[in-house]
């Protein structure tokens, strides 16, 4: 069925955002006394994503599937990596970072804790030294 | 400045300690960039940019240029040995190298690798340095309808960076538009797609999308897979990797094919150095002798696409330095850095700044002798590289990706913009959506905006501004050309091969 092709759903999420574009774009000057005005690029690139991403969905082949083998743990380490994001401003980027590498090590690629434990301290603690102290560039 | 003076200024400048040092960074860094699958220039050049505020220009830009042209040396390492491109370039390197390594002639194919990029590398630099100031002075005669048209025509050339999907391609170039257009609009003053978001009023910055896109993405892209993949062993001492007379005689035509198809492909925009030294392959094999055993490790089958795409690096930098047009994700990404330095590549982008392209063109020189030297006594020790474990590796170019992204804004919420464009970049790549495309129309959509306002406020809101000057209306027919390509078969059935080659 054409409904579970990725080209229909993904066509339909960009023709949203084609319409949100042009919709938005109307609320801006189209014309100035200058010439072109703000709305004036937007609508017509909005236009032709619109028309583009209607033309995807409407051609989007029946029983074409995308091939999400191994997209879990690609999904999971996204997870993790926004979690730690989330986690900066309140823990700061060592334990943050540190706890991301700990997942990606030990839960992802199945090493020891101890081996997740010594690599996390180890590129947290590299990350102190090349930065701040050598380079002078502030961590988050 | 004429060619030989230009030179000589260049010389100075790439010899100057700092900047020779740079150098050796830059195609150390590329080597071991282009070893490592799963990390490519493009990610790189984005993820050290933020660094590069704290240098001089000069030195740079012939650092990141060194990340470039040296991944395409290092490319070859993981093709032959492993049967997977180090990095996109590298992808027709496989055909032939692998089956020579496991035919246990591993060292003449890396060695016939460093030889002919060395040999196509300078060939480019040379073309880069007597086409690129000619080419300049030509673009003095632009106005803003040629700039639009010439932007029309670089955009339009996400026809060779799309996959299977023009239609795809387009899209996301038009993504690439409108993150372009997220800001204040500098005509006005309106604010654009802010959301409400003080954060979003000065636009979103070019890096964060880069790093998130190519970087991330690409990081992702890799987890999916737990098992490491094992590479072929390299045979120890400079002898066994030598090639023999013989494969230097059979390579002759090799050479000069990779060079001049490499640096022809490259000076158009958007066709890239996979497209190269795919055409350098099929060239090779067209006219050889021995045509029937390509693919069964054939030592020309190694030269040519080396060749290629490291003449390709010469050529792709004209446009970027002359007409401020970038033709691939990499040479965008190097636009941005210019642009971030305070420069404005474009027509008088040489005779402004001499020092920065003449230098540019001299580091090239010198960084391709250090490249040969590097990739072929060495190459035993940057294939241990291979053996670095990805565990390692994955949360390292996070690390690298969170650290460029706050030191250009030291914004947390840059971070989550990161990571949002790190996921949309595996999406694409999920989806088939190609994600050079994007970078293309960020990097160009404000300008091309602008070059477009700018033409209408001349011509008093009169589109025939465009079609009325020949070399806007020449450029536009063309890119309205390219645009048709899909629809001629053969052509497209080039392109299409080219692209799942890469896509392998």
């Amino acid at each position: 069925m054409r409904w579970r092709s990725p080209d229909f759903w993904s066509g339909l999420a960009l023709a949203a955002l084609g319409g949100y574009i042009v919709v938005a774009a109307r609320g801006w000057d189209y014309l100035t006394p200058d010439g072109p005005g703000p709305g004036f690029f937007p609508i017509w690139y909005g236009i032709v994503m619109l028309v583009l991403s209607l033309v995807l969905v409407f051609t989007s082949e029946k029983g074409q599937v995308a091939d999400w083998r191994g997209a879990a743990r690609a999904f999971a380490v996204w997870a993790a990596f926004a979690a730690s994001l989330a986690l900066m401003k309140a823990l700061g980027f060592a334990i943050s970072f540190a706890a991301l590498t700990y997942f990606v090590v030990a839960v992802m690629y199945r090493r020891p804790p101890l081996v997740a434990l010594a690599t996390a301290a180890a590129i947290v603690g590299a990350f102190y030294l090349v930065f701040p102290l050598a380079l002078g560039v502030t961590l988050p | 400045m004429d060619i030989a003076a230009g030179l000589m200024h260049g010389f100075a400048v790439a010899l100057a300690p700092a900047n020779l040092l740079w150098c050796f960074v830059g195609v150390l860094l590329g080597t071991v960039v282009g070893i490592l699958p799963g990390l490519g220039p493009p990610a790189t050049i984005a993820m050290l940019l933020p660094l590069t505020a704290l240098m001089n220009p000069a030195g740079a830009i012939i650092m990141l240029a060194g990340i470039y042209y040296g991944a395409k040396y290092g490319g070859s390492t993981t093709s032959i040995l492993l049967n997977v491109p180090g990095e996109s370039a590298s992808v027709v390197t496989c055909i032939d190298g692998y089956q020579l390594a496991r035919k246990g002639r591993a060292g003449a194919a890396l060695g016939i690798a460093a030889i002919a990029s060395f040999i196509a590398g300078t060939f480019g630099v040379l073309a880069l340095m007597l086409v690129a100031p000619p080419l300049a002075r030509l673009a003095l005669a632009f106005s803003s309808p040629e700039y639009f048209a010439l932007m029309a025509l670089g955009l339009a050339m996400v026809v060779l960076l799309a996959g299977r999907s023009l239609v795809k391609a387009l899209l996301a170039m038009l993504v690439g538009l409108w993150l372009a257009g997220i800001g204040t609009d500098a005509f006005t003053s309106t604010s654009r797609f802010t959301f409400g978001r003080m954060e979003l009023l000065s636009g979103i910055d070019f890096v964060v999308v880069a790093i998130g896109v190519f970087a991330i993405g690409e990081v992702l892209a890799n987890m999916e897979a737990r098992e490491e993949p094992r590479a072929l062993p390299v045979p120890k001492g400079l002898r066994n990797l030598m090639p023999t007379m013989q494969d230097m005689r059979d390579c002759r035509f090799a050479f000069a094919n990779g060079s001049i198809i490499g640096f022809l492909i490259g000076v158009l925009p958007g066709a890239g150095s996979t497209i190269a030294s795919f055409i350098s392959y099929g060239v090779e094999k067209a006219f050889s002798r021995r045509r029937l055993q390509f693919g069964t490790g054939v030592i020309e089958g190694v030269a040519a696409p080396e060749g290629a795409n490291n003449s390709e690096t010469g050529g792709a930098l004209v446009p970027l330095l002359t007409l401020g047009i970038p033709g691939s994700g990499t040479t965008a990404i190097l636009l941005a850095a210019l642009v971030l330095w305070g420069f404005k590549p474009g027509p008088l982008f040489i005779s402004e700044n001499p020092s920065m392209f003449w230098g540019l063109v001299a580091s090239m020189y010198i960084g391709n002798v250090m490249l040969l030297v590097l990739n072929l006594p060495l190459v035993p020790l940057f294939a241990q590289v291979l053996r670095a474990p990805v565990y390692v590796l994955y949360p390292v170019i996070i690390g690298l990706s969170l650290v460029g992204v706050y030191s250009v804004s030291g914004s947390l919420f840059d971070l989550g913009l990161l990571a949002g464009f790190g996921l949309l970049g595996y999406v694409m790549r999920k989806l088939d959506y190609p994600s050079a495309p994007l970078i293309l129309g960020l990097v160009l959509g404000g300008a091309m905006e602008r070059a477009l306002r700018q033409s209408l406020m001349m011509s008093e809101g009169s589109l025939t501004i465009l079609v009325a000057r020949p070399i806007s209306a020449a450029m536009l027919a063309c890119a309205a050309l390219l645009l048709l390509i899909p629809f001629f078969a053969r052509l497209n059935a080039w392109r299409l091969r080219a692209m799942e080659e890469e896509n392998k």
